[in-house]
């Protein structure tokens, strides 16, 4: 391993120390939690809204989320390690063939709805209905 | 004055501040340097280290040049610099200066041969404005326009900046604060970008426009002394005082 892939993991682990960011791809359905400092106090707003792009490699990784805020479509992107994000949650995963959903700018309304995956990578499998297949870790 | 390093540039990445904000740095190897001459006041006029960094093969190392290393009883080096220091900053021939030599938020200037643009024109070298995409203009529209003036003077003057080659020269970007050091892995994180490409060797100084800040290890940060147990193979005849012919690294 060379030395900035070495530094860059240090820092991924110093940085992700203490939470823990959930497996997540575009289409899911997050809330960040981001610290926002007012003056003195710092306070968590909460940004919900659909991972429409993942971005970057280790240390430089970026995710963009989409929301519509008051009939106004509203994208903000996050580096994934960024200390300002308090914690991630994973609300809702898509079911979603692209990596990038940019398609989602020009959609609005029933259109820009992303159905729900129960199933595939990330997903406990569900019992299953016929014993042939074994349960894959 | 102290001693300058030579590293070479690894690449870049970042840094996270508490707040949030993201640092821009570039990671900088400084690899078994060490003094391999000091020439001095009385016998070269004027007073400065040569360092030395890397290991070169030996079968690559010319003979003369072999001795010269001999001399200093340091092993082969791939590149050798020379830095101007004050005479009470000589430090002592075949010792190992470490990356611990900056400290962490003192300001530096890292010099460095920039990547080679080959023949650019006059937009990409001097950054003109070029010309306008349409209203006529036919076939020129990166083109510098005119170099002068009529039948009076009736030549172009000197200096006129036209396309030409760019770039592969020594450029030194100052002023970069140290984020981090890692005297361990022999790693400098200065902040912002570094002329030249990965691998490329570069001179670290301190920072002429700022002041140092207190507690600089002076004369150097120098790894304690360990015996060299095996040094290049010498040929005894090569005792010729050599100095090795080092490029770019020669300046005030």
């Amino acid at each position: 391993m060379n030395e900035i892939e070495n530094y860059e993991e240090q820092q991924i682990a110093k940085l992700t120390a203490d939470k823990k960011i959930p497996v997540f791809s575009a289409g899911d359905t997050l809330r960040v939690n981001v610290r926002i400092v007012e003056g003195e106090r710092e306070r968590i707003q909460g940004f919900e809204g659909v991972c429409i792009a993942r971005g970057g490699k280790a240390l430089s990784q970026s995710f963009t989320v989409r929301k519509i805020s008051y009939g106004e479509g509203v994208e903000r992107v996050f580096p994934l390690f960024s200390p300002k994000i308090d914690s991630i949650e994973l609300i809702r995963r898509g079911d979603v063939r692209r990596a990038k959903l940019y398609y989602l700018r020009e959609l609005s309304g029933k259109s820009a709805r992303i159905a729900e995956r129960t199933t595939g990578r990330d997903i406990e499998k569900r019992a299953p209905k016929s014993n042939k297949k074994a349960v894959n870790g | 004055m102290r001693t300058g390093l030579i590293a070479t540039k690894l690449g870049m990445t970042r840094r996270f501040r508490d707040d949030g904000t993201s640092i821009p740095v570039t990671v900088l190897k400084i690899d078994n340097c060490q003094v391999v001459s000091v020439q001095t006041e009385e016998r070269n006029g004027y007073v400065s280290l040569q360092l030395g960094s890397g290991t070169a093969k030996v079968k690559n190392v010319s003979k003369p040049v072999r001795g010269h290393y001999a001399k200093a009883k340091v092993e082969p080096k791939k590149k050798l610099v020379e830095f101007r220091v004050s005479p009470d900053a000589v430090v002592e021939v075949g010792s190992e200066i470490m990356a611990s030599h900056f400290v962490v938020g003192q300001y530096v200037d890292v010099a460095g041969t920039s990547q080679g643009k080959g023949f650019a024109g006059a937009m990409k070298r001097h950054n003109f404005g070029g010309m306008r995409a349409s209203h006529g203009v036919s076939i020129s529209h990166r083109a510098h326009g005119s170099t002068g003036q009529c039948q009076d003077p009736g030549k172009v003057f000197k200096g006129k900046r036209m396309a030409g080659h760019m770039g592969a020269d020594r450029q030194t970007a100052q002023n970069l604060e140290v984020m981090m050091v890692d005297e361990d892995a022999g790693l400098l994180f200065v902040k912002g970008a570094v002329p030249g490409a990965k691998k490329g060797w570069v001179m670290i100084k301190d920072s002429v426009k700022k002041a140092a800040p207190e507690g600089l290890p002076y004369p150097a940060a120098i790894r304690s002394v360990k015996v060299e147990a095996e040094k290049a193979p010498v040929e005894t005849e090569a005792k010729t005082d050599v100095v090795e012919d080092n490029k770019s690294g020669n300046e005030e």
